[in-house]
Formats: C-alpha cells, structure tokens, sequence
C-alpha cells in the first residue's frame, strides 16, 4: 500500500496519533518560541516608527497575525468539521472541536489590542463598523460552537453538532476578510497581500511574517496538546490509556 | 388528495400543527406581551420626548420583535419531542427537510406574524413617523422569516437539552445579526430620506436563500441530534 | 532604555497589547496540561477503586 496512504490511515488511530503528536509537540512550541522572539525584536526594536502613528503601530506586530490566525483557525475547525460530518473520522472530530477555544482566544486578542491600537490612532475605544462587527460576530461563533460541543452529553455526537454548526457559521468568514472591501470602514484596507506587492516598508513587514509563521506553528503546538488531552478522555475506557494511567506519575509529569 | 403522497403528508401535517397551536391559543399571546412590554420599557428608560424616541424607533420594535420570536423558537419542536412524534417525522419516508419546512412555516404564521401585526401599535408607541411604517412593515416580513428558518436550524441542534433557552440565543444571535443590520438600516435610511430599497433587497435575497437551504440544513442537524 | 520602555509616549497602549497577547496565550498554553493531568489522575483513581472492588 501507498506509504502515504497507510501512514495516513494509521494517523487515524488514537494510540498512534497520542505518540506521534507527542513527539512533535515540544518542538512546535520551540520552534514558535524562537521564531516569535525573532519577530518580535525585529518589531520591537529594528523596525522603525511610523511616521504617522509614532510607536503605536507596533501593537501591529500581535493584532494582526491575532486576526489572521482567528480566521484561519476557524477554516481549519469548519474543514475538519466538514469530515467528520461526512466521514465519522473520530480525529477529525476531536482536531475540529480542540481548534475552538484556540481560535476563541486568538480572536479575543485581536479584538482587545485592536481596542488598545484604536485609541491613540482614531480616539475610540470601539466603533460599529464592519470589520470590528464581523470580528466580534466571529467571536460569538466560537463561543456558540463551545457552548454547543460543552452541553450535549454524548462527546461525539455534542463534536458533530457543533461541527455543523461551526460549518453553517461559515459565511462570516469571507464578511470579515472582505468586509473593509464592501463597506466604508474606519479600519483600515488591506496592505499585505498574499499575492503581489504589499504597501509595507520590508524594514516592517518581515517582523510582521515572521510573528505569522510562529503564531501558526503555536496553534498547531496547541492545537496537538488539546486534542491530546481530549483524546485521552475520549478513550478513557481503552486499554492504551490505561496503561497510561498506571505508569508511574512521575514519569508522566517528566514526559508532560 | 391521495393518502400517503409527500403532499398528503405535509397537508396532514399542517393541519396537525394549526389544530395544535389553536388548541393552545393563549400561548400565543406571551411573545406579544413580551414584545409590547420591553418596547414600552423604552420611554421609561429614554424619557418621553419625541425626538429622541423618534429616533430610535425602528431599531427598538427590530430587536424586540427579534426577541419576541426568539423566545418562541423554543416550541418548534418541543412539544413533538415530547409526545414522541418528531422521530416519527424523521423516520417517515418523506423528505424531512419539505416537513420541517411546513413546521416552520406554520410557526412562523402563528407566533411571529401576530408581532408584525401589532407593529403599527409599537410605532405609534414610539413615535415613528407614518412614511417609515410602510418600509419597516416589509422589512419586518423579510427579517422575521429569516430569523424563524435560521432559528429552526439552531433549534434542531439543541433539541432535547433541558435548559437550551441561553445556550438557543447565543447561537442564533451572532447568525441573525446581518438581518437585523439590513432590516433596521433601511428603516433608518427611509426616516432619514436616503435610498432605501438595497438593504430590503439584501434581505430578499438571504430570505430566498434561507428558504432553500435552512430546511435542508435543520433537518440534517435534527439528524445528528437526535441519534 | 527606559525610551524603548515610554514608547515615545504611547507605552501604556503597546505594553497592553502585548501583556494581553501573552497572558491569554499562556492561559491557552497551560490548559491542555491541567486537562490531561486532571484525565489520568481520575482515571487512576478509577482504575484503584475497580482493583480493590475485585480483590474484595
């Protein structure tokens, strides 16, 4: 069979995936850790001010990769819900519904240290518009998709309810890309593009990818710790996981 | 009509469910009295000058309209839940998706078009302006609608739970926000004489979308809740 | 030094942005640790209460 394939098949069994993510698992967090420091001196310290928002425009450097990665997240917990809707991969279930409360707090940060840039730049703490709307609109998905996966007893039926609803939330997520676009916004338009030139100084756009590079390699370091944790209850009656449990403590807190 | 058709089914089931609902006719009146109550909380609050609540009229009879309706999403499917008779909707060899469509129709009918009925009564409560009436009227038999079809997917989702009623409106809210923001802006586009017909349009257009997919959504969500 | 620490001025907004930034995604961090820890210590728990169940 297709090395590829039979790999991806055996990803699928829990025991599997536990081991394999665990030994992953501090490498993505060294790996975030160092590229994160990197960008943020390079944001910090290299880049200079700007000459219209002074200092201020640092706070870039942790709103914005904040709100891409709140966008992204979400795709990758739809995209996941979307198979274990159609598929029943029990990973999948658990990898979607271990991506919410991830993409919860990325978009809470992206919502507060905007708040925060707001102020010195446009003199307000908050306003209406579409970009800020859509944004917290998003926010309550995730805490919808939580509130959801949390009160249903059943651990894979509540997954495959909040999945769908995770999928029929969707629609926002396009409203928030675009939504600078289609409205006449405070927030300001697009200036990196992922496609051609951006309109951002390289002295201040490379901190600014580089911190996009690392929050990702964050999600996906906790995004493998959660699901993890999860899946450990989820086959709590399963004899791998026992054998876990009866390991000596000790050894379990030095393996983390 | 011949017994056992698809069409003799969803008449059998209309007549079911308006039989029901008049048999139980005084629960209608709550999302009404709801509905009046927190519009009349607003001169209370606001104090009673014209002006201002002139103002805030059309927004105010939205979101308490939206509510109003909100609070009676519960009872779509509640009471069949019960007696044992939605399995037996989902099991039947009819596309659910067209059942459900007639159970939201008729609820719709018999909870929410009473509040736009009393609509005239809220704005002359709050002193919105006669040419707006027309505008939030139409708006109103948009938005309502899409609220009904878009709550009855939530609803299929939390069907069953005990004490779904927060846990209904978090997520109904974040996905009825766009309703609102149309429907109430073109009431406010037409007091402030600006072009109005675009929001209403947007509506429409959502509304026709809902009808299509929103039962095809809540009767796969009804699936996966009740297995 | 204590230039880099004003930020010209705006020290209080970027130091904000940033503390928040870090705290959540500590919170963040540190969650699946508890959540595991708390999984097996129970399911020890369990599995002591089975074993002195059977031996009774």
């Amino acid at each position: 069979m297709n090395p590829l394939l039979l790999w991806f098949h055996k990803l699928g069994s829990p025991p599997y995936f536990y081991r394999l993510a665990g030994r992953f698992l501090p490498w993505l967090y060294v790996v975030a850790l160092v590229t994160g420091a990197i960008g943020f001196y390079g944001g910090l310290v290299v880049a200079p001010a700007d000459y219209q928002q002074g200092d201020s425009f640092r706070i870039i450097y942790v709103h914005v990769p904040c709100a891409w990665m709140s966008l992204f997240v979400y795709a990758f917990m739809a995209a996941n819900g979307f198979i274990a809707l159609v598929w029943r991969i029990k990973l999948s279930e658990v990898l979607a519904m271990a991506s919410a409360p991830i993409g919860a707090a990325f978009t809470f940060i992206t919502l507060v240290t905007g708040s925060v840039w707001g102020k010195p730049t446009w003199g307000t703490w908050w306003t209406w518009d579409a970009r800020l709307t859509s944004e917290l609109v998003l926010l309550f998905l995730y805490f919808g998709v939580i509130g959801l996966h949390s009160a249903i007893e059943d651990t894979r039926q509540a997954a495959r309810a909040a999945a769908f609803l995770a999928l029929v939330g969707v629609v926002n997520l396009p409203i928030v890309h675009y939504s600078v676009n289609w409205w006449n916004t405070l927030h300001q338009a697009q200036t990196v593009s992922l496609m051609g030139q951006s309109k951002m100084d390289a002295r201040m756009l490379w901190p600014l990818l580089t911190l996009a590079f690392a929050t990702h390699v964050y999600f996906f370091a906790s995004l493998l710790a959660r699901s993890r944790a999860a899946l450990l209850e989820l086959e709590s009656g399963k004899e791998w996981v026992r054998a876990l449990a009866k390991s000596t403590p000790t050894q379990e807190a030095a393996h983390g | 009509m011949k017994p056992g058709t698809t069409g003799a089914a969803c008449l059998a089931l209309l007549r079911r469910d308006l039989t029901l609902t008049w048999r139980r006719r005084g629960d209608a009146l709550n999302p009404l009295l709801f509905a009046i109550i927190v519009v009349a909380l607003f001169p209370f609050a606001l104090g009673p000058e014209q002006a201002t609540l002139a103002h805030i009229a059309a927004g105010t009879i939205f979101v308490a309209l939206l509510l109003a309706s909100l609070l009676s999403l519960d009872m779509l499917f509640r009471s069949d839940l019960e007696d044992g008779s939605l399995e037996q909707l989902v099991l039947s060899p009819h596309p659910l998706s067209l059942l459900l469509a007639c159970k939201i129709a008729i609820h719709w009918l018999t909870t929410t078009l009473p509040l736009i009925v009393i609509a005239p009564l809220l704005a002359q409560l709050l002193y919105l302006p006669n040419t707006v009436l027309p505008v939030l009227l139409i708006a109103l038999a948009l938005a309502t609608p899409l609220l009904s079809l878009i709550g009855a997917v939530c609803v299929a989702l939390t069907v069953g739970m005990r004490r779904s009623g927060m846990l209904l409106t978090l997520l109904v809210l974040p996905l009825i926000v766009p309703a609102l923001i149309f429907g109430a802006g073109a009431c406010n586009a037409a007091q402030a004489g600006l072009p109005f017909t675009a929001p209403l349009l947007w509506l429409g257009a959502w509304l026709v979308l809902a009808l299509v997919m929103a039962p095809l959504a809540a009767a796969a969500a009804l699936k996966i809740s009740l297995t | 030094m204590a230039d880099f620490f004003a930020m010209h001025g705006y020290g209080m907004y970027v130091w904000t942005a940033y503390g928040v930034f870090f705290l959540v995604l500590l919170a963040d961090a540190l969650a699946p640790l508890r959540q595991r820890r708390r999984t097996l210590a129970e399911l020890r728990g369990r599995l002591q209460r089975e074993a002195a169940r059977k031996s009774s």
